[in-house]
């Protein structure tokens, strides 16, 4: 763990990874706002990765792309780097970094569970591992997205006279709850706010199956009753919602586990889904890994910290600039 | 009991009134034993002795490593939500009823409670905890006051909910005789109003913006507003007792009034501590309170008495329905005729226009009286806070400059914001810290709070957080106490933040003996 500081940056070879600042090289684990910015000179990422940030930033965002698939080895001198799926939202990536034998995984955002919305998390084996910690205490333990999901189905057919607007963030989960519905056997039009569209075409385009979706327009109130509307979670409080017939204002995320969290922002009913590993897979994953050397990031890095010092593992949080601990996607 | 849960969740989730109402109803539709439980666990007169919040740390830290508790517990802010989340998920039993799952915890004996409780724990769903929980540690705080339980029965079965208040405080679990009269089965329940705690009638805050232009100062009369605990003391021939504003029976706390007052009446007034009728303040108060017992030392020491201002029942007849100016005279007629140490009045203050009575509310020179008291003297004596009749008046805050030193995370509908702020004044060249405030600011104030203290920590100890020594805080306070407790020698009665003083250099803050100078402490 000496070629890589703590912004995640190689001076060596001048890489950084999902960096905040526009940078020589970057490579970008996922779309995500807080992980892909606008303005490198080269971008390394999955294609899926590449065509999400030209969709967010235009084709301009960067001045050079290299797609690279899971698996395949790209190489800066005498360093080697190779994306595995981490299955948290449409071609998101762990980068493996290898240098004279000695193997370093960035996990970046990461989820273990199943999900049809993107290629699911493949475990890679390394001496140091720097994993996220978005979910990083033993209050969460997500449940199943199923029985999720199934609330929500369920509120619907209860609530006809209510439309039920559900906060998702535009990428990827979004496409994850239409996922979920469908699974469910949810096959009425689910209608999305006006920010989702590109990002639901390129999924369906990327064939997951999100099913049919249609952009809310300003039609007569009623016809909103008892239908189901995808928002990101800053239109909920915004004046767009008001547009709906009584609208019972759901939310879909990991923080949804804790009801005080929940009644904080105005969810009446909360949908713990979540694109991030729980405490559970956390610790699964820092175990199976084999690692030695365990860096910690994005969010609750105490405990974690501490319990993998009670494992006899070297670790340390990292404090990454501009990453707030609550407000990650 | 899964319903019941489900009934609590739903309840904290929903912001609006109506729905909650509409919750409740639905819920006590069900005609079972069940609603009993519900009604005594929304009105909190449910419990369990043996298990508070430290037995359920206890158990829950043989469950889990104590540091990832104590890591959770200082990020969700809820005792109960953290327990019910944390504790390890064991296959679910089978589904208990409300009613059954209370009564087998109430027969688990003393010495079994680690094991048997821990296994009713591990056999419920999540949900099922919390609400448990919740009804152990007492207080649900889930935004539904007795009062909503109330009006949703009232409601449901068209009756008034001044109906059920008057009678409220006599019923007694299963509520029997409640429900059967709410669904016309039976006459309204006799209660016997005499040995009956009756609920208080309680002021608003005056608006002097508004309610000054709007309310003519001939119709009212004016009290001092005294710094004690509100009382109500029911005196009979067989009888006496005292009841705090809540209902709560302390007459064991306070023999002297018990042995003392003669007469038939319930009187509503002030306890306070003092000598001759003069009142000592509120410190020496604080002494008498939350005991069970009290010493014959502790007597002599802070001795108690009862300023008395209201009557609400003399000789067996219900004065409540008659004015206030007409209650007073059957009041000085009840004292007149049972003369003790234990009873005066409150006086009556004398004003003609608002702007008299403002010379009386804010007589700084006396520490005793919080403000004043303004009623209306043709109010009928009405339980709760019914608007436009009697309103209170406070004094005008003390206030300080100190400079913010630590934050925490606060709790329940606080929680995740860095909203609990340690602030302290000048010791030479160090700070020291003079008092807490969880209150006081704006939410937008409070936002910018939290953002400073997550992008200004220079140091952690646990949950605290301590912070650049750049904000300073305009604290409020009702008052300050010399403490041997405290490192700065001070203690603040409810200190807020007044507001934050972007304005001000921090080396413009007092010193603690300044401070201490300024507020007479010696």
């Amino acid at each position: 763990m000496d070629f890589i500081n703590h912004q995640l940056f190689i001076k060596d070879i001048n890489v950084h990874i999902d960096p905040i600042l526009p940078k020589k090289t970057a490579i970008i684990t996922h779309g995500h706002a807080d992980h892909a910015r606008f303005g490198h000179d080269h971008v390394i990422a999955t294609r899926q990765t590449i065509d999400i940030m030209k969709i967010r930033y235009g084709d301009k965002c960067a001045k050079k792309f290299t797609p690279l698939r899971y698996g395949q080895k790209y190489s800066i001198k005498n360093y080697d780097f190779t994306l595995y799926p981490a299955g948290h939202i449409l071609g998101s990536a762990q980068v493996l970094i290898e240098k004279n034998n000695h193997r370093l995984v960035i996990t970046g955002d990461y989820k273990v569970g199943k999900d049809e919305t993107c290629k699911n998390f493949k475990l890679v084996k390394c001496d140091t591992l720097i994993t996220e910690a978005t979910f990083g205490l033993p209050i969460f333990q997500h449940p199943d997205p199923k029985d999720e999901i199934q609330k929500l189905i369920r509120s619907v057919k209860i609530n006809n006279n209510n439309c039920h607007i559900v906060g998702a963030y535009a990428l990827g989960k979004a496409q994850r709850v239409m996922n979920l519905l469908r699974q469910q056997k949810y096959n009425e039009t689910i209608y999305i706010h006006g920010s989702l569209e590109k990002l639901c075409q390129y999924y369906s385009k990327e064939k997951i199956n999100i099913g049919k979706f249609e952009k809310v327009s300003s039609k007569d109130k009623s016809f909103y009753e008892g239908k189901i509307i995808i928002a990101p979670p800053s239109a909920l409080k915004d004046r767009w919602s008001r547009r709906f017939p009584n609208p019972i204002i759901c939310m879909a995320s990991g923080w949804m586990t804790v009801k005080q969290r929940a009644k904080q922002q105005g969810i009446e009913l909360p949908l713990v889904i979540s694109d991030h590993s729980d405490w559970n897979e956390l610790l699964d994953t820092i175990k199976k890994s084999k690692a030695k050397n365990i860096l910690i990031t994005h969010g609750q890095e105490d405990a974690l910290v501490y319990f993998c010092k009670k494992q006899n593992l070297v670790s340390k949080p990292l404090s990454i600039q501009g990453r707030s601990d609550e407000e990650i996607e | 009991m899964k319903k019941f849960s489900s009934l609590l969740h739903n309840l904290i989730l929903t912001p609006s009134r109506n729905t909650k109402i509409k919750l409740l109803q639905d819920y006590f539709k069900i005609l079972d034993i069940n609603r009993s439980y519900a009604l005594a666990i929304l009105s909190d007169q449910l419990s369990f002795q043996f298990i508070k919040a430290s037995k359920l740390r206890e158990l829950v830290y043989k469950q889990v490593d104590q540091h990832l508790f104590d890591y959770s517990y200082d990020y969700v802010g809820d005792l109960a939500e953290t327990i019910s989340l944390i504790w390890p998920t064991k296959k679910e039993g089978k589904s208990q009823n409300l009613y059954t799952l209370i009564e087998n915890i109430k027969k688990i004996k003393k010495s079994e409670i680690n094991t048997e409780f821990s296994k009713i724990l591990s056999e419920i769903s999540n949900n099922e905890r919390w609400t448990l929980i919740k009804i152990c540690t007492g207080g649900l705080r889930i935004g539904v006051s007795e009062r909503l339980v109330k009006t949703a029965l009232a409601d449901q079965y068209n009756k008034s909910v001044n109906e059920i208040e008057e009678i409220w405080h006599g019923l007694e679990f299963p509520y029997e005789n409640l429900f059967k009269w709410l669904k016309n089965e039976t006459s309204k329940p006799k209660i016997d109003f005499k040995k009956l705690f009756h609920p208080m009638m309680l002021a608003n805050p005056i608006d002097e913006e508004k309610d000054f232009k709007r309310l003519n100062a001939n119709e009212f009369q004016a009290e001092y507003k005294w710094d004690g605990i509100r009382v109500q003391l029911m005196v009979s021939s067989k009888s006496v007792s005292l009841y705090s504003r809540t209902g709560d029976n302390i007459s064991s706390a306070f023999p002297e009034i018990i042995e003392n007052t003669k007469g038939d009446a319930v009187i509503d007034g002030e306890l306070l501590v003092g000598e001759n009728f003069k009142p000592f303040g509120f410190n020496d108060l604080q002494q008498r309170l939350n005991r069970k017992k009290t010493s014959k030392d502790l007597q002599k020491k802070y001795p108690v008495f009862i300023r008395a201002y209201d009557i609400l029942f003399y000789k067996g007849k219900d004065l409540r329905k008659l004015y206030l100016f007409e209650r007073r005279k059957y009041l000085e007629k009840f004292q007149k005729e049972n003369k003790t140490n234990q009873i005066d009045l409150s006086s009556i203050i004398n004003f003609s226009t608002w702007k008299e009575l403002t010379k009386y509310k804010n007589n700084l020179n006396d520490d005793l009286n919080e403000g004043v008291m303004i009623k209306l003297k043709k109010s009928e004596y009405l339980p709760g806070r019914k608007r436009g009749n009697w309103y209170k008046w406070k004094k005008n805050p003390k206030l300080v400059d100190a400079i913010l030193m630590y934050a925490q995370r606060g709790h329940g509908k606080r929680s995740s914001y860095y909203s609990d702020f340690t602030f302290g004044v000048w010791k030479e060249n160090e700070l020291v810290p003079i008092g807490k405030a969880y209150s006081g600011y704006t939410d937008k104030e409070l936002l910018v709070l939290d953002k400073f203290i997550r992008n200004n920590t220079i140091n952690k100890f646990g949950p605290v957080r301590e912070v650049k020594k750049e904000i300073i805080l305009e604290v409020a306070f009702d008052d300050v106490f010399p403490s041997t407790r405290h490192k700065s020698g001070v203690a603040m009665r409810f200190p807020r933040i007044y507001r934050i003083r972007w304005d001000k250099p921090t080396n413009e803050v007092l010193s603690i003996e300044e401070f201490k100078k300024e507020f007479k402490i010696g």
